[in-house]
Order: structure tokens, then sequence, then C-alpha cells
């Protein structure tokens, strides 16, 4: 590992102490910064210093620090987790900075993800995503067939895999021009689409996804695919493209 | 009171279906007269959310993340366990039922665990027909893998990411529930109290973490499924947020905790590498199917290793200790994670580590041997008749890749090395505790109408859990063990009716959880929340670790004392109570675990004997291994609170083993 040490960097983050007042940008000098702390470490040393001092510390969303849970979302030098690639803002660490840079850290701007607080923005609408029909219908029985009765061609089950691993962040809502969230939504799409088990329900549950996501008020897909190079999972966006077919022969059987 | 662990009568194997068949039933127009609270929705808290409301029930679920798909099963890489003998390997429920009672060291209940192995066959069903992704094979059949620990394949995985795959399915029937209405679903919400009604649990109280609002929330059962304590080490591989507090507080109102001193140290983790750490990272079991363990045979090469001057690379096949192969032949790199954890500080604390950190810990993970017996298999089946040394590197990298790639990724991002051209470092690290509240048969704890499911519970892994296990455990305890045994207890509640909230009852417990948020948000100290959290972890980490000892327990028991009494002195908290206030959710958690620690270190000093991850120094063999007592210690610790961690009261559950003998556990 890297022994440098004593990195000194200059901040400016989003502060809004509440979803109705208006933000603005801060600034914040730090000395000292190990090159090997992770992103989130750098905003613990801001934070312990801003408690010291008696004020109120930045609020970011963060838990398993380890890329998996979603949760970390800031939106730093204008690009969603950052300037690395296919990692969250947890795995970015401050290696990938130089002694003297001025960061800008700023939480997701979308209509559909509000500001809570400072960095912690409000992706309930994600879940409301979810619930218009990200499952199968299956209840827990324990009888179901047995695990190995329906073979899945190793492909299929490999692509399936690669959709499901989206971890819900909405760095691709953030990347957007448009603020839309059709990678996320596709990418359920197309892990029970690529599955035997999700075929039964595959023509009302795209239609029921794409509905609400639209009245969640995010926004249209253009096709740039921000999306795609921002998604620290590499969701591809040949996952969009499925989910148009399924829209459509599902607008077309009904 | 007596500790009655309430296990159905006649042959192990037939336990299970005869405790089914008596049981009282609700009906299914009554069930909709009743409603449970569920705290947490990892992989128990979710499946059991969405298998009660299925049933019928009225769910409430709460979780302190933005979304019930962040819970920290989440997190679980290399797979779960079930004894489905796809493979042909020899595999049953009996054998998956012993590899785990040898596994957790003769500590846990039989009963118990054979339910384990015979639901574990149901989940794997379950999650296929939810259309959880698993890996197969160019067949189409399901591909297996194998952990530490057992000599079958009966791990079943999605890469490196089973846990993501396997919470998400519980999520996707939670989504199921939540839009029927049948869960009602409270985000960013952390319980911070029991409320028992005339003995019973019949609510909670919960933060809301946007608001702050204080809310009653009423039931006629509460289900905690809020995980494990290992963050009371500060440093582990536990989410920031992982915490003790749902269970501590039940604890306060009458839960037993069970086997609190029983932690497990995961043997693959990221070395530590500095003060401004906040968290450890694990490199998943699975690599142990491929990678070798060692660390260089002569001291003078470890410094050299450690200051730079020496790769690893460089160092020579004969000059290479690889210390699990040579004391643990059979098992070899395969040992239980007690057993490669334990290894690992030896020889770390003999002078061998090779990582350039205060405490010189960590140990190399090497798969140049796999790479190149993989290039190999690989050349041969594409017909390369004289590969090159390239060529096999080159194909062998790619088997790795394939296998492994998102863990090597991971740990490129972390340490800035390239592990497929340089040995990975590891070293052990706080993972898992299988201590938790102890519940009986039902999965009822001490208090009725309370229950804990999944890692907040004690029941399943002895003194040591077996890797791809602790997945198999949330998932039964959630999808298939819970939702039936909840119905004995709820068969006597179908005329009482909704529980009100406006009572002295709950007043009482408002009022005490106001009262601690008051005095954290005005004690105006002079230090922060993580100065005692790190203090407290210290402590944990170096006296009531690895390796423990009388005389270490007992100065951890009188420093966290200290510890605490300065905590509630000194702490400062900015910001108000009204508020998104995360410093202010970190003080309760702490202040939780400043008691639970001492209660740990106490538990570790009573059990005067070594088994599976507790350790004392004391009580090993002359070859260095754990050496239970079995004689005096095969029971269940299990503490009352009466006022104070120093003044808990131990209640001890005797273990029986009818069906397998008490052996040292031998991985030679």
């Amino acid at each position: 590992m890297s022994t440098a040490k004593g990195m000194k960097l200059t901040l400016k983050v989003w502060r809004q102490k509440n979803a109705e007042s208006k933000g603005n940008l801060e600034t914040y000098e730090l000395e000292d910064v190990s090159p090997d702390s992770s992103f989130l470490e750098m905003l613990d040393i801001l934070n312990d210093g801003l408690i010291q001092k008696g004020e109120t510390p930045v609020e970011f969303d963060h838990d398993c620090r380890e890329g998996i849970c979603g949760s970390c979302s800031l939106y730093i030098n204008g690009e969603p987790h950052g300037p690395g690639r296919r990692i969250t803002t947890c795995q970015l660490h401050m290696r990938s900075f130089n002694d003297g840079d001025t960061i800008y850290v700023e939480p997701w701007r979308a209509k559909a993800f509000p500001v809570i607080k400072d960095l912690v923005v409000d992706r309930s609408a994600f879940d409301r995503i979810q619930h218009a029909g990200g499952y199968i219908s299956v209840n827990t029985s324990g009888n179901t067939q047995d695990a190995n009765a329906i073979p899945v061609e190793k492909e299929n089950a490999d692509q399936a895999f690669d959709a499901a691993t989206c971890i819900g962040c909405g760095a691709c809502v953030a990347a957007c021009k448009n603020a839309s969230a059709s990678l996320f939504v596709s990418a359920k799409i197309s892990q029970y689409a690529l599955l035997p088990q999700g075929q039964v329900e595959a023509k009302d549950r795209v239609q029921n996804m794409v509905k609400q996501a639209q009245e969640e008020g995010f926004g249209p897909c253009s096709n740039t695919g921000a999306c795609e190079i921002e998604c620290p999972k590499g969701i591809s966006l040949e996952n969009i493209a499925r989910m148009n077919r399924e829209y459509l022969a599902a607008s077309l059987a009904k | 009171m007596s500790l009655d662990s309430r296990i159905p009568e006649g042959p192990l194997s037939d336990k299970w279906t005869n405790h089914k068949n008596n049981i009282r039933l609700v009906n299914p127009a009554n069930k909709r007269n009743i409603d449970v609270i569920v705290v947490g929705t990892g992989l128990a808290g979710g499946s059991a959310s969405a298998t009660l409301a299925e049933l019928g029930y009225n769910v409430k679920a709460f979780c302190y993340q933005d979304s019930p798909r962040r819970a920290h099963s989440i997190a679980a890489q290399g797979g779960i366990n079930a004894a489905k003998n796809y493979q042909g390997d020899g595999d049953s429920v009996y054998r998956l039922f012993y590899d785990t009672i040898k596994g957790g060291d003769y500590r846990s209940r039989e009963a118990n665990t054979y339910r384990l192995a015979e639901v574990s066959t149901n989940i794997i069903d379950q999650c296929v027909a939810q259309g959880v992704p698993f890996a197969r094979d160019y067949g189409g059949l399901l591909d297996n893998r194998s952990f530490g620990g057992v000599l079958v394949s009966r791990t079943f995985y999605a890469k490196g990411q089973t846990g993501q795959q396997l919470l998400l399915g519980a999520y996707s029937a939670m989504n199921r529930q939540i839009a029927k209405g049948k869960i009602q679903m409270y985000n960013r919400h952390e319980m911070l109290d029991v409320v028992k009604v005339d003995g019973k649990a019949r609510g909670i109280i919960a933060r809301n973490l946007v608001t702050g609002e204080i809310e009653r929330h009423s039931a006629h059962a509460v289900v905690l499924a809020s995980g494990g304590y290992g963050n009371v080490f500060f440093l582990s591989t536990n989410a920031m947020g992982s915490n003790v507090t749902a269970a501590w507080k039940a604890h306060r109102r009458g839960a037993y905790m069970a086997n609190p001193c029983y932690t497990q140290i995961h043997p693959t983790c990221i070395p530590v590498h500095g003060t401004q750490q906040s968290k450890l990272t694990l490199m998943s079991e699975s690599l142990r199917n491929d990678g070798r363990i060692w660390v260089p045979k002569k001291k003078e090469d470890a410094e050299a290793v450690r200051a730079g001057r020496l790769k690893p690379t460089a160092i020579k096949e004969e000059d290479r200790d690889y210390y699990l192969e040579r004391r643990y032949p059979s098992f070899g790199n395969l040992v239980p994670r007690d057993v490669a954890s334990r290894a690992a500080k030896e020889r770390c604390d003999a002078g061998y580590g090779v990582v350039d950190n205060d405490t010189k810990e960590g140990v190399f993970l090497d798969f140049s041997s796999a790479i190149e017996r993989y290039g190999k298999e690989e050349a041969h089946v594409k017909g390369l008749k004289n590969p090159t040394k390239e060529d096999i590197q080159r194909l062998g990298k790619n088997v790795i890749e394939s296998k492994y790639g998102n863990l090597f990724e991971m740990y490129q991002q972390i340490t800035d090395e390239n592990p497929y051209e340089t040995p990975m470092k590891i070293y052990p690290a706080v993972h898992y505790t299988m201590g938790g509240i102890w519940v009986d048969y039902n999965l009822m704890t001490t208090v009725p109408g309370l229950y804990a499911i999944g890692e907040a519970n004690f029941s399943d892994h002895g003194a040591n859990r077996l890797g791809a296990s602790a997945l198999m455990q949330g998932l039964a305890d959630g999808y298939f063990v819970l939702p039936y045994t909840i119905g004995d207890y709820l068969a006597d509640d179908i005329r009482t009716g909704k529980i009100p909230t406006d009572t002295p009852e709950f007043e009482e417990a408002e009022r005490n959880v106001r009262d601690q948020i008051d005095r954290l948000v005005n004690n105006n100290g002079s230090k922060t929340v993580d100065y005692f959290h790190k203090k407290l972890g210290l402590i944990m980490w170096n006296k009531v670790g690895m390796a423990r000892t009388k005389e270490g327990l007992n100065e951890a028991i009188n420093e966290i004392a200290a510890l605490r009494e300065e905590f509630w002195k000194e702490v400062r908290i900015p910001g108000t109570a009204e508020e998104l206030n995360q410093e202010l959710e970190k003080a309760g958690r702490v202040a939780d675990f400043l008691e639970l620690g001492e209660l740990f270190a106490r538990d570790a000093l009573e059990r005067e004997e070594s088994c599976g991850g507790h350790f004392r120094e004391e009580y090993k063999t002359e070859e260095g291994e754990a050496l239970r007592r079995d004689d005096e210690f095969a029971y269940v610790s299990s503490w009352e609170f009466t006022g104070k961690p120093s003044e808990a009261i131990l209640h001890k559950e005797d273990l029986q083993f009818d069906n397998v003998e008490l052996k040292t556990r031998s991985y030679k």
C-alpha cells in the first residue's frame, strides 16, 4: 500500500437543512488525509472536525461501505460516485485525487429524489416501482417443485444474474439528463424476462413498472448511455432494449 | 425463571414433522385480526415479513435503512448451504446436521440444528421459484462449491454476491405483500424499546430517523430480526449501522442473552491500513477453495517483505510455510474459520506477519498454484500441444477471473495491488456473532410473544458457524420455522382485538426512550461518539478477541465500565433530536454496545474452556488446539438482566447429545 501521507484538500459540500430550505455549497479545508482512506472516511474526518468545533456534521447515506448495499449516493466533481468506474462512492479511495485538489460533493439531483438533508435524498420512488411488479407471485410453501426441475440455459442464467446485480443506488438517474430510471427498471424486467419463472407475469410486470416510473416523475430515456457508464455494477444498456421489446410485445398482446 | 427449550419428544428426524402436526393453527379469517411487528429486513426479517403476510397476518416491518433491500445480509458473498446432494458426493440431511454440530464445537442444540438441515433443501426450491439467479452449469442445472469444515460440495452461489441475490428474493416477496397492503413498511425507523403488557410483548417504540418523531406501534407479537453485534469491536465486516440496540433493549426488558462471547473472527479479510479506517472488508471464504495461505519460513524474509525490500513472488517455494496444509493435512486451507484465524494469529504473533501496519498482522493468500493448475487444464481442453508458460498463465487467470472476478476487483480497488500478479494479503476480522438472544425451539425468547430469528438469536451455530450457513439459517427461520411456530402462540389472541397504545405501558416505554435521547442531545461533553466506539473496539479486540485470558478479561470488564461512565459524562451530540441526526443514532447504539461489551467479557470469563470461536489461553492442548471441557461446560450460558451488566444472573441450559458423540474436533 502507498505510504504517502497527508493530502491537503478543499471541499465544496452541498449543505441543506431540510427538504423545504434552500441549500448552498460550503467550503471546507482538510489537511493530512491519507491516500489509503476511502472517500467516506475522508468525510468522517471532516465531520469529526466539525463536531469538535461545535458545528453540525454533513449528513450522507452510507452503510455497508463495501459497494453492495447501494446506500451511498454522492455526486462528486460532476459524476455519480466520482471519477472511478464500476465502483460506488464508498469504494472510491483518496489516491484517485491529487494533493491540493478542490472536490465538489453534491447529492443526487432528480425531481423524483427529493433532498432530505445535506447529501441525503429520498429514493423511496425506487421501492414503489418494485411494488408495482418487481416480483414473481409465488407463496412460501416449501412445496414448490425441485430447484433442478427446470434447467435454465447457462447464458440466460448468467445474463439474468448480471441484470440482478443492480444495487438500486440511483446513479443511473443522477447521471441522466432526463433523470430517467430506465436502467434501474429494465434491470429488474430483464432478470425475470430471462428466466422461465418470470414468464407468466411478464406482460403485466413491464407495463405496471414502466407506468409507475412515469408517475414517480422520472424522465424518458433518450439513449445517451450515461447511465451505463456511471453504473457501479456495469448494468448494460441492452437491458433497456430488452425492456422496450418486452413493453412493445405486451402492448401488442393487450 | 427456569429455561424450557421446548424441544419436542421423539426421534431426532421426526421432531419437526411431529411438532408441526401438533402445534395450534390460526384460521385464515382470524389471522386478519392479528398484527405482527418485525424489526429488521435482512434475510430473516424479510423472509418472515413476506411469509407472515402471505399467511394473512397484518405485518408492520421496520428497518433503519432507506429501503429494506439494503439490510446487511446483502453483503454476504460466498453462498448458501443445502443438503440437496446434487453432486452425488455423499451429502445428506444427517451429514449437514453433523457438520454443523461438529463445526459449532458441540455447543448447539441437536434438535434446532437438525431442523435447520432438514428445511435447507426447501430454501433452494423456494428461491429458484422466486427467480433468484443461482450459478448454473452448461447443462442448465445448479452448480455447487465447497466451503470450510466440510468434505462435500453443498454450497449454492451466485458469483460472490449470493447474499445480495437471496435478499433481493426476499425483498421481492415483501414487495408483493407491500403492494397488497399486507405489509406496512417503515423505512428509516429505528426500534428503541419493547413494550410489555401483562408480561407479553405487545409493541415497540420507534424513532422516525427523518423527523425525529417518537412513535408507538402495537402488535400481538414482536419479532426481532435485527442481526448481530459484531460492531461492538468498532472495526468489523458489519455495516456501519449494524447494532445491538433492538436486542439489547429486549434484553433489558427480560429477554435473556445467550453465549454473548461466541464471536466469529473470519480468517480472510483485508488487513487494517491505519487509524482513519472505518470498517473491514471480507474476502469470501470461497477463495480458500483455490487460494493457498502462507507466510515466509524465515523471519528475515517476513521483515524484508514488510519493509518493502522483498517481493513475495521472489520467495522460493521451499522458503514458504503453508502453515494450514502443514498443520491440518486432511482439510488444509479449508479448515473451519476459527481454526484458520487462530493459526494466522499464531504465525503473526511469532513474528512472521507480512503487512506493514502497527501490529504486523497479515498473511498471504496465494493463487499462483491454482492459476497454473487451471491453465494446464484449459490448455489440455483446448488441445494446445506445447503451451508456453504465458499461455498457461493467461488461461489460468481467465478461469480464476470467471470464478472470483468481482472479489479480485474489490481487493485491487481497496489495496491498489493486483492479486493476479502478487498474493493477496489477508488477516482475520470480526464477522459474525453466534451468540444472541436466547430462544426456545419455537424461536420465542424468555418474554412471551417476543421472538428472535436469524443472527439475532443464538440457536443453531454453537461456538462457531460454518461458512454459507448464516444465509441458510436466516431464511430457514424466516420462511419455514417462525411462520409455523408463531401460530401456536397467536392462537390465544384471536379474540384479543387491537392492542391500544394509549396505555401506561406505552407511556412508560416512550418516556424511557425520550429520557435517553434528551440526555444525549443535552450532554454537551467534549468528545465524539466515535472516540468512545474506537476505544471500546480496541479493548474488545485486544482483550476479548481471538485469544482471551482471565487477567485480560477482568481488565476489560473494568475498563469498559469506566469507559461507559466517561461516555455519559463526556459525549457530545451536535444538532437536535427533531431532525435527521446520524450522530444521535450512533450515540444510542454505542451506549448499548458499552453495556453489551461488559456482559460479553463476563461471559468469556465465566466459560473456563476453549470452544469454537472462544479461545482461552489457559485451556489448550499441547499442540495449541482448543481444549473443550464437556463435563463442566456443555451448556448454553443465558444471562438475565437485573439493572447492570455486572449484576446479570447466569442461567444454564444443559445441552444433551443423544445422536452424536462428543469428540475433540480434528481437522488434521
